[in-house]
Order: structure tokens, then C-alpha cells, then sequence
């Protein structure tokens, strides 16, 4: 059920330069920060509103905490969320063109299809 | 009653913005062959001189997200804002502003409705790639109002194969049946093989050519009955995890319609994707 929330995660960092940098920095202390004062605010609504029930579960929260995706891959976090996201972080540490992007490859070379189910 | 003048499918591709306007050691090797393939396809819409855009693209988890999803959504703004932060850091890609053409967004959204498609629509979209690159393509002077359509092709559960091709098919009758005397493009961009974030991904070719070669065949001959045989939202998966987004190109067979062969066809052999142009002349006077 809390597929949703690791979307959600790396939907709104991805989208805001300065926790971009943030969950670079510092993975696990964004993390907690953001599951208690952000994940459950509902989008698009006044503060105030916020859904009650929303947590990670412990290997989706250690996922995110360890920036580990392919534990996110396996998990069935959105393909493309993930991607964006650790270009946007990791990108910059290679020297070699779409180094980055290869080597996430690689690492995600022991998965066949079918893949783990992104449906939320 | 408007004119559609031409019907025009293309991927989009974000890299081509920074790829041809990269200069000395930034300049990729492919960046020339591309831009002259390019430059071709530019004068297909340029020759069909078009009044409106009717724009046919898929929202990458920019504005539309996974509380309220909708499967096919309407824009209905006199401007639409475009592009986003993460596509600037990724691709490099401009802020851009484009004018819509609001009578016809409510043409379609209430005859969309009535023909039977539960459309959404949206008074304040802001548009990304999937709509700004074939602008970036086909008309770099974005002078030309438009009417965005985005299709779900991304957050499953997505519509069936058929049900896009339907909504094409619909697209075409209510843009000929728009009272205006202006010329209508239809411009949609989908994707042949693709994977992201997944182990196929970013490969020396695209994941599946063989795919490749049978999509570009089944488009460029319309081929809409073998299309619809051979594809379902399970086989997509095959081909490469985000090859779904080939369902915006049957939409696009939709509107050219079973048995229409594209006047242009053209492709591109990237390092992780194939590119691939397609556009009809419905009329055929403008054929070249």
C-alpha cells in the first residue's frame, strides 16, 4: 500500500533543487524528516488537510534511507521517479558520459521480466 | 469546417535541444545527421502551412500525479507555461510560453464528451517535453496557438491499445468538424522501445530493434489491424519498461486513419533509442 509514498518521496524531491541536495547529503536524515512533516500532506490542498495513515514500511524507509535503487526497482518504486531523481544526484560523479545512467544498469542486471509491479 | 492539413508522429527525444545546439568538444557525433533528419521533417509541417496545433503528448509526472490521475486530459488555457526545473537540470530544455487556442480545447473537450470519452481537462496545465520537443523540432518560432491532449501512458492502470486509437480516430472527426476555417496539425509524440531506470536501459541501442522495425513498419503503412493484433498493455512490457508510451503513436494511426501510409518516414538509430519521424498529408496535395 505504501508504493504510493515512495513515489510521492521521489516525486517531490525531484522536484525542488535545495532537497535534491539535501537527500544527496544527507539520505536518512531527509528521510525521517520527510515522512514526519511532509509525506502526508495532501497535494494540492491548503495546509491543514493531511491524510493520517500514510507510512513507509521498514524496507521501503531503509530503501530510501541507504539511496538504494535497486531495493527501489524491487520494491515496484516508479522506473522513471527513481531514475530522474539519482541522475539528478549521482550524474555528476562520473566523468564519462551517461556513466551513471550505464552503471544503474548494470546493478539492475540480475532482474528478468517480468519486473516488479509499479501499479499503486 | 477546419482543415486538417497534416497528421505528423514523432518520439521526443529531450536530448535533441542540447544535442544541436552544443558546439566544438560538447557536440555529439550523431548531433549533425540528426539535425538534418530533423531539418526534413520541419518542412513537412512548415509545407502544410497550419494555423492551430492540436498537440498530443504525456505528462512525465510534472503536473499530473498520482492522487488524481486522469487517463485522457484536455487543456483549456489561453497560455500554457512549459517545461519544469528537472528538465532544465536534465535536458538543458528552455522555459517556454505558448498560446492556446481555447475555442477549439472546448470544441473537443464537449464533443469528446458527447462521443464518449470521459475526458479531463485542465484551465492551468504547464506543459513538458512530450509537447515541447516537437515544438522545439517542428517549430522553433512556437508562434502557433495550440491545443495540448495529454494521455496517460505512464501510472498504470493505463487505457487499452484500442482505446487510444479510438480517441485518435475521434480526434481527427471533431478537429473536421471544428466551425473555422482554419488549418489544423495534428502532432502527437509516443516512443518505439524504450526502458528507463530499468537494466535494459541506455544500451548501444534501443532494448528491442526487432520491435522497432515492426512499429515503424505497422506506422508507416497504417497497418492499424496487424498493430492492434500484435500489441496488448501486457506485450508492451517486452519491448522495454516505458514502451507503453508507443500507445501515443497508435493514437496517432488513429487519426491518420487504417490504411493511410505516411507521406514521410524517416529514422534514427540513437544510442538508446530509435528515433522515428512520420507525417501524412491527408489531403495528399501536399505530398512531396
Amino acid at each position: 500500500m505504501s508504493k504510493y509514498l515512495v513515489d510521492k518521496f521521489l516525486y517531490t524531491v525531484d522536484r525542488d533543487a535545495e532537497l535534491v541536495e539535501r537527500y544527496r547529503d544527507d539520505p536518512r536524515g531527509t528521510v525521517a524528516w520527510w515522512e514526519a512533516e511532509r509525506a502526508n500532506a495532501v497535494l494540492n490542498c491548503h495546509t491543514g488537510e493531511a491524510s493520517t495513515w500514510l507510512r513507509f514500511t521498514d524496507a521501503e524507509r531503509e530503501a530510501l534511507a541507504e539511496h538504494d535503487y535497486v531495493a527501489l526497482f524491487g520494491l515496484g518504486a516508479h522506473p522513471f521517479l527513481t531514475l530522474t531523481l539519482f541522475i539528478a544526484m549521482f550524474e555528476r560523479d562520473h566523468t564519462e558520459p551517461l556513466g551513471f545512467q550505464k552503471q544503474y544498469a548494470v546493478r539492475l542486471a540480475h532482474f528478468d521480466l517480468p519486473y516488479p509491479d509499479i501499479a499503486t | 469546417m477546419a482543415t486538417v492539413v497534416a497528421v505528423i508522429a514523432s518520439t521526443h527525444h529531450p536530448f535533441y535541444y542540447r544535442a544541436s545546439t552544443a558546439t566544438g568538444e560538447d557536440r555529439p557525433p550523431f548531433a549533425d545527421e540528426w539535425v538534418r533528419k530533423i531539418l526534413a521533417f520541419r518542412e513537412t509541417l512548415t509545407r502544410a502551412n497550419p494555423d492551430v496545433l492540436v498537440m498530443v503528448g504525456s505528462d512525465h509526472f510534472h503536473q499530473l500525479w498520482l492522487d488524481n490521475m486522469p487517463q485522457f486530459l484536455i487543456g483549456k488555457a489561453p497560455f500554457y507555461d512549459a517545461n519544469w526545473y528537472n528538465e532544465e537540470r536534465e535536458f538543458g530544455l528552455p522555459r517556454m510560453l505558448l498560446r492556446g487556442q481555447e475555442e477549439l480545447s472546448g470544441h473537443l473537450l464537449r464533443e469528446g464528451l458527447d462521443a464518449g470519452f470521459d475526458l479531463a481537462f485542465s484551465n492551468e496545465l504547464r506543459i513538458d517535453h512530450s509537447i515541447t520537443c516537437p515544438i522545439i523540432t517542428l517549430r522553433p518560432e512556437a508562434d502557433l496557438p495550440i491545443v495540448p491532449i495529454y494521455t496517460n501512458i505512464f501510472a498504470p492502470p493505463l487505457p487499452q491499445p484500442k482505446r487510444f486509437v479510438q480517441l485518435g480516430r475521434t480526434i481527427r472527426e471533431l478537429v473536421e468538424s471544428w466551425p473555422s476555417h482554419l488549418r489544423v496539425a495534428i502532432i502527437g509524440t509516443g516512443h518505439l522501445s524504450l526502458e528507463l531506470g530499468g537494466p535494459r536501459q541506455f544500451g548501444p541501442h534501443g532494448p528491442d530493434p526487432e520491435f522497432d522495425r515492426k512499429a515503424v513498419e505497422w506506422i508507416a503503412t497504417g497497418d492499424l489491424d496487424r498493430c492492434l493484433a500484435e500489441v496488448t498493455l501486457d506485450s508492451l512490457h517486452a519491448p522495454g519498461n516505458a514502451t507503453h508510451g508507443f500507445m501515443d503513436f497508435m493514437l496517432m494511426m488513429g487519426v491518420a486513419g487504417a490504411g493511410a501510409k505516411a507521406d514521410h518516414v524517416d529514422t534514427l538509430d540513437l544510442f538508446h533509442t530509435m528515433e522515428a519521424y512520420f507525417t501524412w498529408y491527408p489531403n495528399g496535395a501536399l505530398a512531396a
